[in-house]
């Protein structure tokens, strides 16, 4: 089935083989910067090439205009940031049910992604992509107090560091090593899964670039102490005493008191 | 005297201090002190050792941490907290961390030596519980050492605490309501510990007092006690070859032992203090400093702690209201204070339940096979598979992530495993005993299966056994076994009730279930004749021009 | 010879004197090498070549030792504290830490390595066997120490005079009471603080850390808010302490209002937004693990997990009460605030807690 779907995907990525050669230059020379639909094409052509990729890969779980089907919800009112989170981070379309949506390489480039945004976007009014400014902010936000608001809203599932946790019933906050800033903006105000919502207005934006910039800095993973062990706290700690720091003082303890020949 | 042919001049400096002191006799009895040999005995050491390191470090670490929870603004060169409102205590541990040269380094040693500390004096315990070495003379010693083990893990709480930092902070709110909970004086002994509700800024400075001062004191004085008296008793040895329950056999303290216990010390030191250099330990720059309202994913405590987090993760939720006046929480009282409580106790009580069973008031210096004591052994498995399955349901939620399960399954999993699991264990572990001990009966009778397989000139076959060596002997040989008690008549034939009717009849059953399945001990006629049968054997096979192998000749000529 | 096989492993309680007669003299003899041990010679014994081979093995362990500890002493001075380094399995770490701890370790460690290597190479590797002596002194011994005992006592007329020996113990009974006492002072009582929270009538909900107040339609279907009372810092300068931060944390939640199924009060959510302690009634830890799709709230500490949706009731986990909820409504311009304070204490179980 997933080979099936690739097969498909294989034809549209040729039909927008050029329109993904503009995108990969354009996020070559800066990658913090968002591609701004207007400088691809005009909204309406974005549109009409999102719809063709719709009805191609969407389709058959949304609905044809979205509506929701047995297989998969409406998209009425999602917005476009919800469509670059999901795709983007190659979520959707979905490899296969489970207790969550595992994040993937993306089916479709950044161009085709903003098309399928943009079609999606007129199923009903929902949070827009943000703007490249509004994104880089993070570069000039305040690292501390990142951390602060990090730990108060991010930390309690995605844990200390930014390497996730694990919620109810076999779902769990994802690790946001790869998150992009875009990303991480998306998903702070959709609430993708089991996330919640964090609007602008408890949120605001300058906090959020904050708490961006706080990842940002955590994901450079610098480990003043020496290893991190995946970060998780003391489990692995307890392990790496048992196995290797007990482990090797036995093996020297056997020796000290194994016969010399 | 001095005519003696080993006596020289005595160093002048020597005889200063010895006629001020008088050691000569002490050093005379002592310095030649035998030390048996064997890896299993080194496990104390590692905790001993650890436990020096912890002092050491420890007072570094005290030259710069300030045990205060009075608010600062951290300005240190950690940048991403720079600007933070923090307490005190979390500044100087950063500042421990990244401004003073060699502080991470010494930090990070004195939380891994914490970690080995503790998780020696387990493998210590566990060694001394499976080798029957608690028993007489050294029953006071093994309650020693779980006094000391409890300390331990006072020290390490105690300790990873004063960091104040978001993780630890979390672990001393939950152990304030574990406090809190406690029927009638609950509330009263959160107040007095805190100095008032939690967090309040008061904790930090005490747990430094108890940390530094009450528990290294403690820990130093019984410490000493615990090898006062190993070395009085002098150390136990394993059966083998020339040791007996009278001697021990092993190397003298100077030069050997001292060579290799004080070599080890390096060793431990220096695996501890790599492991500082290239794991991080308790990052706790990370973590950030503790607020009472907000918490991070996979909060957990440090390994030795684990098992309560578990116990209080897999319990169920029960709470009763008496009258409508009073809460009695069995959810937290259960797994965090009745658990540990009843662990330790049955732990301290174990030496003297077992030679109440066994009728055993012997002195021993030699110690068990485990598989010589099956029921000891198999009760030590059990308890051990419900101590792991605890700690296992206390990272419940890191496991849940690594390995793509849900947590709410494998709570629901723990909490039939632990009632299900131990029981099962000790079955196959007492099964696995007894197989154990056949097959070294079937040396004793049979001799050594060697896998060669002899074609006798009438077309038969044999397989060639080899007499079990010297070296062996001792240790097939140590195998005892007890009596069952008979079970008492309630009256005896003048018509006089027995005393204790009850009690002797307790010990009676459970001394049957003791020593159910125990193997016979074979005569020395039915070893000397199996052993004989072996050596005939091997003769018969070197008759028909059957080189017998080189470990073959040792034996068959030691008989 | 007497036979070596000739043993008698079943123990019989009822015989007293099994146990392992040991010699009651004190032994100074020194330790002699046990016989019946069976001992092979080194190479190191037998090789001179390979003993003198061993013998600079040992000093190059301590030798490196030494330079291990130069390069300790070297780098604490070469290295900046701030100097980050790049090294594989490890990734970027403290270069300090990393090349401090290096030699450190490898000093003490090679000192270890040497001293043993010596042990088993060049001492004596022949295994001594000393006698043990009963641990139980002989009984002439234990009578005159008991003996020394019952003079002692009878010399200081404990037993007769029963006036003195009372009145002591009485004395030394009550002489620790003062250092009782005085751990009075380790804690106020308590006044039923558990019970009380800072929150009150009218009081307005500002978001955590930033401090901002709420207006509902800030809030979409969905959102997660951490928030505090408006005076929360002014509470923490006060008191000097964070113990209110610790009961008065809320979370603020709204989804569709068709979707909540119960609450503790009547329409105590304001247009779906509902407001619940962020204190698990567990042990106290805050939880925020909120999912929004089934408004299932997490702890992270011991898995309790609580439905907002029903009234905050627990569902799963070792907690037995719901999360207390806050009724909030909104002030004349428009900002949320709490209607009432919590109806019921906050955090974990405490013995007068009640119903």
């Amino acid at each position: 089935m997933a080979k099936f779907r690739r097969n498909r995907f294989a034809s549209v990525l040729v039909l927008f083989f050029a329109l993904g050669l503009v995108s990969i230059g354009f996020t070559g020379i800066n990658k913090l910067v968002t591609p701004a639909a207007a400088k691809i094409g005009s909204e309406e052509t974005l549109v009409d090439k999102g719809s063709a990729l719709f009805a191609e890969g969407c389709s058959t779980c949304h609905g044809l205009n979205g509506q929701g089907t047995s297989d998969g919800p409406t998209l009425a009112g999602v917005g476009a940031a919800a469509v670059h989170f999901q795709v983007s981070t190659g979520r959707m379309p979905m490899a296969a049910p489970g207790a969550q949506v595992m994040r993937k390489k993306p089916s479709y480039n950044e161009a085709e992604t903003l098309a399928l945004a943009a079609h999606i976007a007129t199923f009903g009014p929902g949070p827009a992509i943000p703007s490249a400014e509004q994104v880089n902010e993070w570069q000039n936000a305040s690292l501390a107090e990142g951390g602060e608001l990090f730990r108060t809203n991010c930390a309690q599932c995605h844990n200390f560091a930014g390497s996730g946790g694990a919620l109810t019933n076999g779902k769990y906050a994802p690790s946001l090593g790869l998150a992009t800033p875009l990303q991480i903006y998306e998903a702070m105000i959709t609430g993708p899964q089991s996330m919640p919502i964090f609007s602008d207005k408890t949120l605001t934006p300058e906090s959020k670039a904050a708490i961006i910039r706080y990842i940002q800095e955590l994901n450079k993973s610098e480990n003043p102490g020496g290893m991190d062990l995946g970060r998780v706290g003391p489990v692995t700690e307890g392990l790496v005493l048992w196995i290797v720091g007990l482990g090797s003082l036995i093996i020297f303890a056997v020796w000290i008191g194994a016969r010399v020949r | 005297m001095s005519n003696t042919t080993t006596s020289k001049k005595t160093p002048a400096a020597y005889n200063y201090v010895d006629s001020r002191v008088g050691f000569s006799a002490a050093l005379k009895r002592n310095l030649r002190k035998v030390f048996p040999d064997h890896w299993s005995f080194m496990l104390g050491e590692i905790a001993l050792y650890s436990f020096i390191i912890l002092l050491l470090t420890g007072t570094f670490l005290t030259l710069w941490y300030k045990p205060s929870m009075t608010e600062v603004i951290y300005n240190g060169s950690y940048i991403p907290l720079k600007g933070i409102p923090m307490s005190e205590a979390y500044a100087s541990t950063l500042e421990i961390s990244f401004d003073v040269r060699g502080g991470m380094l010494l930090r990070q040693i004195h939380h891994w030596a914490a970690l080995f500390f503790i998780a020696a004096m387990v493998v210590h315990l566990l060694r001394v519980f499976f080798t029957g070495a608690f028993r007489k003379p050294r029953e006071f010693n093994w309650l020693l050492g779980l006094a000391l083990l409890t300390l331990g893990l006072l020290a390490g709480f105690s300790g990873y605490s004063l960091p104040d930092d978001l993780l630890s902070g979390i672990g001393l709110k939950i152990a304030s309501g574990i406090i809190q909970a406690i029927p009638v004086i609950g509330t009263w002994a959160l107040y007095f510990l805190f100095g008032g509700e939690f967090p309040g800024t008061e904790i930090i400075p005490r747990l430094y007092s108890i940390h530094i001062l009450l528990i290294p004191g403690a820990i130093l004085a019984l410490v000493t006690a615990h090898l006062l008296l190993v070395w009085t008793q002098k150390h136990t040895q394993y059966p083998g070859p020339g040791r007996t329950e009278k001697n021990v056999v092993g190397y003298p303290l100077l030069p050997v032992y001292t060579a290799k216990a004080g070599g080890f010390f390096f060793i431990v030191f220096g695996v501890t203090t790599l492991l500082g250099a290239l794991v991080a330990i308790n990052p706790i720059w990370l973590y950030g400093p503790f607020t009472p309202d907000q918490v991070t994913a996979g909060s957990q405590p440090d390994w030795y702690i684990g098992f309560l987090e578990g116990s209080l993760r897999v319990m169920p939720a029960i709470e009763f209201n008496i009258f409508n006046t009073w809460t009695f929480s069995p959810n937290i009282l259960i797994p965090a204070l009745i658990l540990p409580g009843l662990m330790f106790v049955l732990m301290g009580a174990y030496p003297f339940i077992e030679s109440w069973i066994t009728g055993d008031k012997r002195e021993h210096n030699l110690l068990d096979r485990p598989r010589n004591a099956p029921t000891r052994t198999a009760l030590g498995t059990m308890s051990l598979t419900f101590y792991i399955l605890l700690w296992i349901g206390g990272g419940n939620d890191i496991i849940a992530t690594t390995f793509n399960l849900s947590i709410n399954s494998i709570t629901y999993f723990m909490r039939v495993a632990l009632i299900a699991l131990p029981p099962l264990v000790f079955i196959a572990t007492k099964r696995i005993c007894l197989g154990l001990q056949r097959k070294d009966l079937e040396m004793l009778l049979h001799g050594k299966e060697t896998g060669r397989i002899l074609r006798l000139p009438d077309g038969g076959f044999v397989e060639v056994h080899q007499p079990v060596s010297e070296a062996e002997l001792p240790k097939l040989l140590a195998r005892e076994t007890y009596p069952v008690w008979e079970l008492p008549q309630k009256v005896d034939a003048n018509g006089i009730k027995t005393p204790h009717y009850h009690r002797q009849m307790l010990k009676a059953r459970i001394s049957a279930w003791w020593t159910k399945g125990d193997l016979p001990i074979p005569s020395a006629k039915e070893i000397q004749a199996g052993q004989h049968h072996a050596y005939e054997a091997l003769e018969q096979a070197s008759e028909f021009g059957v080189k017998p192998g080189k470990e073959e000749i040792v034996s068959a000529t030691n008989h | 010879m007497t036979n070596k096989f000739d043993i008698n492993n079943t123990f019989d309680p009822d015989k007293e004197d099994q146990a392992p007669k040991i010699s009651k003299e004190i032994t100074t003899k020194l330790p002699t090498a046990a016989k019946g041990v069976d001992h092979y010679l080194r190479r190191t014994d037998t090789d001179p070549k390979a003993a003198r081979r061993a013998e600079i093995q040992v000093a190059t362990l301590f030798g490196a030792s030494s330079f291990f500890t130069l390069v300790f002493l070297v780098s604490f001075v070469a290295i900046p504290r701030e100097k980050k380094i790049a090294v594989s399995l490890i990734g970027v770490t403290g270069g300090q830490n990393l090349v401090l701890g290096v030699s450190f370790g490898f000093a003490i460690l090679l000192i270890g390595i040497g001293a043993i290597h010596w042990a088993k190479k060049l001492m004596s590797d022949v295994e001594v066997v000393q006698e043990r002596k009963e641990i139980k002194p002989a009984d002439d011994v234990q009578q005159e120490a008991l003996d020394a005992f019952r003079v002692g006592a009878e010399e200081s007329g404990i037993g007769q005079r029963k006036l003195i020996r009372r009145s002591l113990l009485g004395a030394l009974a009550l002489f620790p009471l003062p250092f009782v006492v005085m751990l009075r002072d380790l804690g106020p009582s308590p006044k039923g603080e558990l019970r009380e929270t800072a929150w009150e009538e009218d009081l307005h909900i500002v978001t955590d850390i930033t401090y901002q107040k709420i207006r509902p339609e800030d809030i979409p279907v969905g959102n997660l808010v951490s928030a505090m009372p408006e005076n929360i810092l002014e509470i923490q300068e006060e008191e000097q302490n964070l113990n209110e931060r610790g009961k008065s944390a809320i979370l603020l939640v709204r989804m569709r209002p068709e979707e909540i199924k119960s609450q503790q009060g009547p329409d105590w959510d304001y247009q779906g937004i509902v407001a619940y302690s962020k204190i698990c009634t567990h042990v106290g830890c805050p939880i925020a693990l909120y999912e929004q799709r089934t408004h299932h709230l997490l702890c992270p500490c011991h898995q309790s997990t609580f439905d907002l949706a029903d009234s905050g009731q627990p569902i799963f986990g070792p907690a037995a009460r719901r999360l207390p909820q806050l009724a909030i409504t909104v002030d004349e311009e428009g900002y949320l605030i709490a209607r009432q304070g919590f109806q019921e204490p906050v955090g974990p179980s405490f013995w007068e807690r009640g119903a």
